[in-house]
């Protein structure tokens, strides 16, 4: 669409070969790239834009990662977040692949319990398991229910 | 594989048939050598006397044995070990396993690693799946389950035995009455889960307000840690004092329970009225805990 308009084009220059994450919740975009492990300190190439006027939304933000495609545990836990965002896979500056993200039904290992009591806060070898209820995120183990904040408990 | 973690994994049906159960362990309607053959470990990782002599006791009277660790030597045992390695080594010893664990969602863990049945014996704030099953039991003697209005009088915001009742009683259609101090008030999300469940929950400031509508008042113990200094713990604590006096115009059949041991939540003097129940209740531990070591190792 962009491109179809000079007044607006790209944003940010064009990516060889990486990820668009489009259709971010506003505001999300730097807690999505903490959820990818993308820190000030990191290697990758990558532009964000925030607030960007969107037809569908009002407004969104767009993260530019280049080089790197997503693992389906890192769409996962965006999908916590930001769960209208879309997944752009660019090879050759081509957008190749396309997909929304989805919340899975159990989430395993993507959301740290609150509960200090719980057995997978400690050294056993489980991960944390919760099941996605409409009322919030239940704890498999300890029967804890997350109900909001759910971007602070992203592992 | 069978294993006993949760009252949230059973049905109703499930509840009843092993009720069913224990009343025949209770009445004698059973082989004594049942179990002659095999060997149950009792691993608590947390004090308990009164639950862990039950189960011996339960394996005792159906011809098995145990063998039973206590929480000083469970935790000399697996120093550093972690819960599911113990749990694949004495896996290899006994055909099932008894766990008592200070963390919520031990017994879940332990079933994972497992190779023989676990039965939660109690994990943190969590789950106490046994505890519950010989209240209802003890319910159960004196009248039908079904449409009763239970009151849950105490720590019921830390309190693990009132969450799992109320959880079983909500399958039951059973009214259920909340009566406790201010900030230890059931957890909204688990007042929440009773609701979902089809179970209508009032909130009583005080005893004497629910008492005579009561069939079943479950007494759970107020643990003074949960206080900042002595004078609010006695405060407290004396104000959800059931005395005899409290009992004037309550419902004949009004059976009062406790899970042991108590504390000063129940004046002496009341256990010598009809309506005190909870020795029995004690009692009753070892013909519900023979159904639940029958039923994991038949
Ligand atoms: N080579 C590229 N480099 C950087 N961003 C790109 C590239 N190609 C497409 N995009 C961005 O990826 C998103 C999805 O692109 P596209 O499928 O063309 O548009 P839309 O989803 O808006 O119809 C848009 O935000 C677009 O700006
Ligand atoms: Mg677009
Ligand atoms: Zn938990």
């Amino acid at each position: 669409m962009s491109r179809k308009d000079p007044s607006r084009g790209l944003l940010v220059s064009p990516i060889k070969n990486g990820t668009v994450i489009d259709h971010i919740t506003a505001g999300e975009a730097l807690n999505v790239l903490r959820i990818l492990g993308i820190t000030g300190s990191t290697r990758e190439c990558l532009s964000i834009a925030t607030n960007v006027e969107s037809k569908r939304m009002g407004k969104k933000d767009i993260v530019k990662i280049e080089n790197r495609e997503l693992r389906t545990e890192e769409v996962d836990r965006i999908a916590l977040l930001a769960p209208h965002a879309k997944i752009n896979i660019i090879r050759d500056y081509k957008v190749v692949e396309k997909k929304g993200v989805e919340i899975p039904e159990i989430l395993r290992g993507v959301v740290r319990c609150p509960n200090p009591g719980c057995i997978t806060n400690t050294n056993e070898p489980v991960a944390s398991t919760f099941e996605v209820l409409d009322k919030g995120l239940h704890c498999l183990y300890c029967d804890w229910l997350i109900k909001d904040d759910i971007a602070n408990h992203i592992i | 594989m069978y294993h006993i973690i949760s009252i949230r994994d059973f049905e109703r049906s499930d509840l009843d048939y092993l009720l069913d159960r224990a009343q025949e362990f209770d009445t004698g309607n059973y082989r004594p050598g049942m179990l002659d053959d095999k060997l149950v470990a009792l691993l608590f990782f947390e004090p308990s006397t009164r639950t862990r002599m039950s189960f011996a006791t339960a394996m005792a009277r159906l011809g098995g044995k145990s063998i039973s660790v206590d929480s000083v030597e469970a935790s000399s045992i697996v120093k550093g070990e972690t819960l599911a390695d113990t749990i694949r080594v004495i896996s290899s010893y006994v055909d099932a396993i008894v766990l008592r664990h200070p963390k919520e969602g031990a017994a879940r863990l332990a079933s994972e690693f497992a190779t023989v049945p676990i039965i939660n014996a109690g994990d943190g704030a969590g789950q106490h799946p046994s505890q519950t099953l010989l209240d209802l039991y003890t319910i159960r003697q004196s009248m039908p389950v079904d449409g009763i209005d239970v009151g849950l009088l105490g720590d019921l915001r830390y309190g693990r035995t009132a969450h799992s009742l109320a959880l079983a009683l909500s399958l039951y259609g059973v009214t259920l009455h909340t009566i406790a101090p201010g900030g230890l008030e059931m957890p909204a999300n688990i007042a929440l889960e009773l609701r979902e469940r089809g179970m209508e929950v009032v909130e009583h400031p005080n005893v004497e307000e629910a008492i005579r509508e009561l069939d079943v008042l479950y007494v759970t113990r107020i643990q003074r840690e949960r206080f900042p200094d002595s004078a609010s713990y006695y405060n407290v604590a004396s104000s959800y004092r059931i005395t005899t006096d409290l009992l004037d115009g309550v419902k004949e059949r009004l059976m009062i329970l406790h899970p042991l041991p108590r504390a000063g939540e129940i004046d002496p003097a009341v256990d010598r009225t009809p309506y005190a129940r909870y020795f029995e209740q004690a009692r009753n531990g070892v013909p519900v805990r023979m159904a639940l070591l029958h039923e994991v190792m038949r």
